[in-house]
């Protein structure tokens, strides 16, 4: 506008020229600010949409990434989209939903090596270390290990099989005999890749990849546990372990284990005025 | 006067003549998306990615300087492959010439030249008025946002690379986008985007400042005055100064960075006005003036004769 007429000869003074200029940046700055307001609500990631491996932290990588796509094309799986105008996931990005394909984990990771600007760092070099999410027991309700049932089929499809994933056998309380084989996810080894969820035998997945920071709690910092400070230090390093002692009647005890109060055998004497064998108190003779 | 920008041309000279760097140009356009489009509909690996960074034959990186910038400004430091790719880019349209990418390459360019000759078609005066220089305040702001925000803001509503990524990996709703382009160009603002806002044209045009290849009104003696240049050209301020800057000592080469090399000029003229010239092979008189900053400003030392013998095409 201003250098038009200047280039065409017409006088232009000081308030015109800063007029129209201020015209201009208010016009372009009311324009930037509903931009910006526009890409903040389009740059949050939903829960469900995870990153591909050596995605750099949500928030550098809405800037790292430049939306071209050869992490998707490079993927030998084709499990990669990249979000279109309209869907929840900030536009033209790279992402992949767990329950339709996880990540395969390939050793030599070609969706890093494709990324042109390190939104996808290539700084990990090990799938292993390799951090898009966590996996969450999530529904411990439907989950049908909970069930007592055997299921497992997360525990054995897991690339990191038997570090990521465990099996704890507890005890089945419903039928009082038999265990339950109950899948326990170790932060330390999972990578979120997804393939647990994608393969969850229930309709909608009990267990499920979610951004770490939703998966994880955090002790306090000051926070330290006496026994692996004792481990650690060889000895309690606050008030020392005093063995506990109750106020009982001479004869008694107290079985931490579970059984209780019991009556400590004086020598020579049977531990309890009942005898083990209960036949003995039916025939004993005389008054009961 | 024609009734539309090259009718006498094609009167004269045929249909394929008034026509043949438009369909140069399209057959440029479209032969792009195809290469792209190959891998994904056919299973043709030659290029993947987009133009905002792909890799050719598995050897060829390229990557789009304007988003390289932005991303680099956001923090992240891309690998060298990243780098030199969009090294490639700055160097081949500083030759070509830099907004050779709009009309050459850019998909957006189809949506806007639909517009243009609609509404000429249908006699539509889009008569709306805006600053050609607005395009540089958006790229200050696009430029800005990474920066401040640390996020590619312009790639959530950018119609460039949303075109070029929506045709190869899904558009969703980013047509309306490129509709929201097309009616803006044929109702409000004629050539409103490419010639006035788009901050990714303005960007291309600062790159080729001094390119190698430019059209140059070399027969502008003959120039009859029946406009169509004027009207057929996508930013017509660049043609004034070398066609009509004779008698101001102005030279025949078009020297401002906003001419897109698009050769619609050398088309729709019948008097064979117009012509595309090597840098190398200029005459000094359309030679631009070794000093002037302002390429516009050239000056003409010879006669504006026919030059024998053709420089290019």
């Amino acid at each position: 506008m201003t250098s038009e007429r200047q280039k065409t000869g017409t006088t232009l003074n000081r308030r015109q020229f800063i007029t129209g200029v201020m015209k201009t940046a208010c016009g372009v700055g009311l324009f930037g600010l509903g931009l910006g307001l526009y890409s903040q609500r389009a740059s949050s990631l939903p829960a469900w949409a995870i990153r591909p491996p050596g995605a750099v932290p949500e928030d550098d990588f809405n800037g790292a990434c430049i939306r071209c796509g050869l992490c998707v094309r490079d993927c030998p799986f084709d499990m990669l989209h990249l979000a279109e105008l309209g869907q929840d996931i900030p536009t033209g990005t790279p992402y992949f939903i767990a329950r339709e394909a996880g990540c395969e984990m390939c050793e030599d990771i070609p969706c890093v090596a494709a990324c042109p600007t390190n939104a996808l760092d290539h700084a990990l070099t090990d799938i292993r270390k390799a951090d898009m999410g966590l996996a969450v027991l999530i529904d411990q309700e439907n989950c049908i290990a909970f069930q007592g049932l055997r299921c497992e089929v997360c525990f054995n499809v897991c690339p990191v099989r038997g570090e990521a994933i465990t099996l704890d056998m507890q005890h089945n309380e419903r039928s009082g005999k038999h265990a339950r084989f109950i899948p326990v996810v170790h932060s330390a080894h999972c990578t979120g890749c997804g393939k647990c969820e994608e393969v969850c035998i229930l309709d909608e997945a009990a267990i499920k990849v979610l951004p770490r920071h939703l998966a994880k709690g955090q002790l306090g910092a000051h926070y330290r546990l006496g026994w692996e400070q004792k481990r650690q230090a060889g000895e309690a390093l606050v008030t020392p372990d005093a063995e506990h002692r109750y106020n009982l009647p001479e004869g008694m005890g107290y079985e931490h284990g579970g059984r209780g109060l019991i009556e400590e055998a004086a020598p020579g004497q049977p531990a309890s005025p009942v005898p083990d064998n209960p036949l003995d108190s039916l025939n004993r003779k005389g008054a009961l | 006067m024609n009734a539309f920008p090259g009718q006498t041309a094609r009167a004269e000279q045929g249909w394929l003549k008034a026509h043949k760097w438009l369909l140069l140009r399209r057959a440029s356009q479209l032969g792009l998306l195809a290469v792209f489009l190959l891998g994904p509909l056919a299973g043709i690996w030659i290029v993947t990615g987009n133009l905002s960074a792909s890799l050719t034959m598995g050897v060829l990186p390229l990557t789009d300087p304007l988003l390289l910038a932005q991303s680099m400004l956001s923090g992240a430091w891309p690998i060298a492959s990243g780098l030199i790719g969009a090294l490639i880019v700055l160097v081949f349209y500083a030759l070509v010439g830099g907004r050779v990418f709009c009309s050459w390459v850019c998909p957006v360019n189809l949506v806007t030249d639909l517009a243009a000759w609609l509404g000429r078609r249908l006699d539509i005066r889009a008569g709306g008025r805006i600053s050609r220089d607005l395009r540089y305040w958006l790229l200050g702001l696009v430029l800005l946002f990474p920066l401040a925000t640390g996020v590619i803001v312009w790639e959530y509503v950018n119609p460039v690379s949303m075109a070029h990524r929506g045709l190869i990996f899904g558009m969703g709703w980013g047509w309306t986008l490129l509709l929201a382009v097309f009616l803006y160009d044929l109702f409000v603002v004629r050539r409103g985007w490419c010639g006035h806002l788009c901050p990714v044209g303005a960007f291309y045009g600062l790159i080729g400042v001094k390119p190698a290849v430019r059209v140059a009104a070399a027969g502008r003696a003959r120039c009859d005055d029946c406009m169509d240049c004027f009207n057929i050209c996508p930013e017509p301020q660049v043609i004034k100064p070398a066609l009509k800057g004779a008698a101001q000592g102005i030279g025949p080469l078009i020297g401002d960075i906003h001419c897109t090399n698009c050769g619609r000029c050398i088309d729709v003229c019948s008097k064979d006005v117009f012509r595309f010239t090597l840098g190398y092979r200029r005459r000094p008189d359309i030679a631009p003036r070794a000093s002037g900053g302002d390429g516009a400003k050239t000056v003409a030392s010879g006669t504006d004769v026919p030059i024998p013998g053709r420089a290019s095409s």
